[in-house]
């Protein structure tokens, strides 16, 4: 028993998450990027795709886990204030972690359909809330750009109402922060480190280009998922 | 906004008693502003303030290309914004940055013009918290003061690199002198915000937002903060802030030799 336990605690510490640890805790695991590191350039370089997914993403994974790790012993010791102070951590990796694996999924290279506009259910729905698409990009880019510091701006759907609403959140908070009934279609990180190494602090630039590899069949997919 | 009554003829410090929150206004013509019939005044602005040194001077700390992106678009951008709005509202001309930074924070409640008041101020502050060949360990009172408040120097670099490892997003990490409590203490602040609006008294900060380290460390927080306390941070200027700081924080009884 303890040299399994053991064995399981070795393969965390690796980051080589298996999926099963310490007594049946669940660990988060990097997911794999759909495509090459330099397949959304000239939108995004190739150098700030490897950085952001092997370093950044990764750090926000084994800081999440770390984090869990410690949560769940302290919830076995009754150790209440540790687990009210580890919340912090558990917020900022695993939204992180949330954040950036629908980032991936919603970036796709030009000849896979990246900058592809929306059709069929989304589309119409884009159009009845903002008018049009490019409406709706704009609105994105604009609060994009209107945030201060790191954060993310998102396309959602309020499932409670049926309604497409642009929102923009702190730091790695994840759109359900902002109401639980809202479910991300489309994200963009606006954190420097999402940008500045290709654009430096010229983030307009950034918010133009990306629409050329957003993935609209990934958002598609979400809304019809919702909203059959 | 109404006229303006101008006594050019008041001694200024009569003026600011008769209206408290207005500032006194120039009236000397010189052209009209898109036919209104407000006097017209004279405006200034606040300029870009250059660091006391060149930008190539902290290189390898921190590279040429980091300064000019930095200091020559960003916080030059910070500049232009900060003017751009002080001409359109009158109420705002006339205070130092200092008193805009506290008057514009608005007890938590910003007003437009705070953003850019607030980086003006922080990154005139940062560039002038570090120096070419800096580093190494105060001396004198600084040092004493750090000492009493942490314990040893290396208590104090722990903590503020701590500080800057656990800082969540954007922000900064101060060494400041808290005026209520007269003690030094390491703070750190999310976004733009300034231990100013709290009333105390900035002594050394290091700018955390990412766009301060990415071009030269790319993700390494952990070297940058290092290279900072290292290579960078000047305690020269933590010196001469302390002084002027002791006008404002009385730090202990004085010791005076008896005879």
């Amino acid at each position: 028993m303890a040299l399994r336990s053991l064995a399981i605690r070795k393969a965390i510490g690796l980051g080589k998450s298996v999926g099963l640890g310490l007594r049946g805790l669940q660990t988060v695991t990097l997911p794999d990027l759909p495509y090459d590191y330099s397949a959304l350039e000239p939108a995004i370089s190739g150098e700030i795709m490897q950085l952001h997914h092997q370093k950044h993403h990764q750090a926000y994974v084994t800081n999440y886990n770390k984090a869990v790790e410690q949560l769940f012993q302290a919830l076995n010791k009754v150790d209440t204030s540790t687990v009210v102070q580890l919340q912090g951590a558990i917020k900022f990796n695993g939204g992180g972690h949330v954040n950036h694996s629908i980032f991936w999924k919603n970036l796709a290279p030009v000849h896979e359909g990246g900058g592809e506009p929306p059709h069929s259910s989304l589309g119409w729905a884009i159009d009845t809330h903002f008018g049009s698409l490019e409406a709706l990009i704009q609105k994105m880019s604009a609060e994009g750009a209107a945030l201060q510091g790191s954060g993310w701006v998102w396309l959602g759907l309020d499932t409670e109402f049926k309604r497409l609403v642009v929102e923009t959140t702190a730091n790695q908070d994840p759109l359900v922060t902002k109401a639980p009934t809202l479910v991300p279609l489309l994200g963009i990180d606006v954190w420097e480190h999402a940008y500045y190494l290709q654009y430096k602090n010229v983030k307009p630039d950034y918010l133009k280009n990306i629409w050329n590899v957003m993935n609209w069949k990934y958002a598609s997919d979400v809304y019809q998922k919702e909203c059959p | 906004m109404g006229s303006v009554t101008c006594n050019p003829l008041a001694p200024p410090s009569t003026r600011l008693l008769l209206n408290p929150l207005k500032i006194p206004k120039f009236c000397h013509s010189r052209r009209q502003l898109h036919g209104s019939q407000r006097a017209s005044k004279i405006i200034a602005y606040y300029g870009l303030k250059t660091p006391p040194y060149k930008l190539d001077a902290l290189e390898p700390y921190m590279s040429k290309r980091t300064l000019e992106v930095h200091w020559g678009e960003l916080h030059r951008g910070y500049v232009e914004g900060l003017n751009k709005h002080l001409a359109k509202d009158d109420v705002l001309y006339g205070y130092t940055l200092d008193e805009l930074v506290k008057v514009s924070y608005n007890s938590g409640n910003p007003l437009p013009v705070f953003n850019n008041a607030v980086q003006v101020w922080n990154h005139d502050f940062f560039w002038e918290s570090m120096q070419p060949g800096g580093g190494d360990i105060p001396k004198y009172g600084v040092l004493e003061q750090i000492e009493k408040d942490f314990g040893s120097f290396t208590n104090f670099k722990e903590k503020f690199i701590e500080a800057a490892l656990t800082l969540f997003g954007s922000g900064y990490v101060w060494l400041v002198l808290k005026r209520e409590e007269r003690r030094l203490a390491v703070v750190k602040t999310s976004n733009a915000i300034n231990p100013l609006v709290w009333n105390d008294i900035p002594i050394i900060s290091l700018d955390m937002w990412e766009h301060a380290y990415y071009l030269d460390y790319k993700n390494d927080k952990g070297t940058y903060t290092n290279v900072f306390m290292n290579h960078l941070v000047s305690w020269n200027a933590a010196m001469s802030r302390m002084a002027r700081a002791e006008a404002f924080v009385n730090l202990g009884e004085p010791k005076i030799p008896i005879a």
